[in-house]
């Protein structure tokens, strides 16, 4: 069936994930869904920003990319940058400072996630009035659970505080290591609430297992679809959301590549492009274009490891796994699950973390030889985030190419949409509140980034729009 | 800990929309007693946490259509928020702060007109530039003299 069979529904933006995005369905006669195109605006442009600056500004540069993850781009620049000053190992001092601020950094943003985007869904019913269905709704009935993820959270930021510096501007990382070490009396404070940010993290995950298990007919079904797996790994098989190697697995857990220097990272992934969004498909080589999308962030990771290296979250990681026969769980709601065993990992780390007088070293950084091109990687709180740079011998950086997690993540959300759509779309062709809200429990339990785009006052409605297969709009809600 | 919290919020590496951090840092510099002043890209729920500490709290903000140069509203704690992303909306951080901590916090947005947001770049055009002056002295002086 050609193209001008179908007909067009375009949802814009999506609520309750980052930013700004829509989606768009496309119908045949019959009014079944045939594809699904989740378009997002995306940081066009930014790598020409980044084009022509001394190589020592990029990891406060691209901060400026994410206000929601400024604390991943900066890691990951900086991984790169260190290579291009010529180190490849850092101090203790500086990898761990380094890791405290990511644990930090993935401890609050799936927090915040579960808590105040995700856990209305669970607690309430994707169907529940949207009144109740929400943050203040979760405050009025479950009160202690609202407070419990603003806390979280705010531990979580004073940690990047500690070490990142202001929270615009963060400086922490620089080429070569960091440039400040944590002191007694901030290892004090915050060891002082670990352990209950321990217990809450455990709480929390228990909501989030409890929901998937009980409703575990749902979750197979919402938004499921078999596919690969990538994520770093350490040389052990770990779980390591700050370095390691490259491990891609399929639907069965069949490695397709394993233990990949990130270097060589444009070996194994490349980038399609296609004319009707500004994202990239990224897919391994290997399968292609067509079969070798894969998916990213915590159910990527916790399906590709082989463990984790803490005890408390790796009893829940084999628990989660039991679920599926250790095979991979390809289940879109299980994302929640795997997110707070993350949560559960970073808070252990966090108190290892404190517990190493490393944090207290003085010896910060380290010089090397300079080189012209590096990659930086690193498994941010949604996924894979690839930093690719060059550099000329005046210091400037003269290429950068950024492949962003929900960039990575790309088809797998259309996939999720694509699925839920064709059960709920109903016959009708009218985005019912049911369809719009389940479509967004989907995209939303990827946790997508969409907010490149600015967040001036007045600039974020929701707009709902229905074209029929000409191209013509014969619907449009709008809401603030 | 003083009584007035001042939050300027946006990307400074989107154009006018850095008018609300360069605010703060402006309001920052002059060291007003009794003024707190903090910024972020985004405000984010654990503001709620520190909104409850303060008497006043003042949100700045660049805004693609409010009045020239800047507007400055007293704004209500939202009782129904629809919540939905990892960043949310002045009303929003103040009911949360009422609701989860039981504030009391009187809050206000001054909201400076901004014109260019689509591009990177880490300056603001010449009228918003403009517009900023306006809306620092304006606050300043009403930090002095606590007219809130």
């Amino acid at each position: 069936m050609s193209d001008k069979n179908l007909k067009r529904i375009v949802i814009e933006p999506v609520t309750r994930v980052e930013g700004h995005g829509k989606v768009s369905l496309l119908m045949d006669e019959e009014n079944n869904i045939k594809q699904a195109r989740l378009h997002i605006v995306e940081f066009r442009g930014f790598e020409r920003f980044i084009i022509g600056r001394p190589y020592w500004e990029v990891p406060v540069l691209v901060q400026r990319l994410c206000g929601i993850c400024p604390v991943s781009h900066h890691l990951a620049a900086a991984k790169a940058m260190d290579l291009i000053v010529g180190v490849d190992k850092l101090t203790p001092t500086a990898e761990k400072m380094r890791r405290l601020m990511h644990y930090g950094q993935t401890f609050q943003s799936h927090v915040l996630h579960f808590f105040h985007l995700c856990s209305p869904d669970l607690l309430f019913g994707f169907d529940a009035d949207p009144a109740i269905r929400n943050v203040i709704g979760v405050a009025q009935k479950h009160p202690e659970l609202a407070v419990q993820g603003v806390m979280m959270r705010k531990y979580g930021q004073e940690i990047i505080k500690a070490t990142a510096g202001k929270k615009i501007h963060g400086t922490g990382a620089i080429p070569g290591g960091v440039n400040k070490n944590l002191s007694i009396a901030e290892r004090d404070e915050f060891l002082k609430d670990i352990d209950q940010m321990l217990e809450w993290s455990l709480g929390a995950l228990k909501i989030a297992k409890d929901y998937s298990v009980e409703n575990l007919e749902l979750a197979k079904e919402f938004g499921s679809f078999d596919s690969n797996h990538m994520s770093l790994v350490r040389e052990d098989g770990a779980l390591d959301l700050y370095h390691g190697n490259l491990r891609a697995i399929d639907k069965d857990g069949n490695k397709i590549f394993d233990q990949v220097d990130y270097q060589n990272y444009a070996d194994y992934i490349a980038e399609e492009v296609r004319d009707w969004s500004y994202m990239k498909f990224p897919f391994i080589k290997s399968i292609g274009p067509e079969k070798g999308w894969y998916r990213v962030g915590p159910l990527a990771r916790i399906n590709t490891c082989d463990f984790i290296d803490t005890p408390l979250a790796e009893k829940e990681r084999q628990e989660f796994m039991a679920l599926t026969n250790g095979k991979p769980n390809n289940m879109t709601l299980a994302y929640h699950w795997t997110r707070m065993i993350e949560v559960l990992h970073s808070a252990e780390k966090i108190k290892e973390l404190l517990n190493d007088s490393d944090l207290q070293g003085k010896d910060l950084v380290v010089t090397g030889k300079r080189r012209e091109e590096a990659v930086g990687l690193i498994e941010a709180p949604r996924g894979t985030l690839f930093h690719h740079y060059k550099v000329d011998k005046n210091d400037q950086v003269t290429m950068a190419n950024l492949i962003v997690s929900t960039t990575n993540n790309n088809i797998p959300m259309n996939e999720a949409v694509k699925k839920v759509a064709q059960v709920h779309l109903s016959g009708k062709p009218e985005i019912t509140e049911g369809l719009l809200n389940h479509i967004e429990v989907a995209i939303r339990a990827y946790d997508p980034c969409l907010s490149c785009a600015t967040h001036a006052l007045g600039k974020m409605p929701l707009a709902i729009s229905l074209f029929n297969y000409k191209g013509e709009l014969v619907d449009k809600k709008t809401k603030e | 800990m003083g009584n007035v919290l001042l939050i300027g919020f946006g990307n400074p590496g989107r154009l006018d929309d850095g008018l609300g951090p360069a605010l703060a840092d402006a309001i920052e510099k002059l060291n007003v007693d009794g003024v707190d002043v903090d910024s972020n890209y985004q405000l984010t729920v654990e503001d709620a946490s520190e909104v409850s500490n303060h008497d006043v709290v003042i949100f700045a903000d660049a805004s693609v259509n409010c009045g020239e140069p800047f507007t400055f509203t007293q704004i209500q704690p939202k009782v129904d928020i629809s919540f939905t992303t990892h960043s949310i909306d002045p009303e929003s951080v103040l009911g949360l702060a009422y609701q989860l901590f039981s504030a009391k916090t009187k809050g206000y947005v001054l909201a400076i007109r901004g014109y260019e947001f689509n591009e990177f770049g880490e300056k603001l055009s010449g009228q918003a530039q403009n517009n900023l002056l306006d809306a620092i002295t304006f606050i300043e002086k009403a930090l002095r003299k606590k007219e809130f």
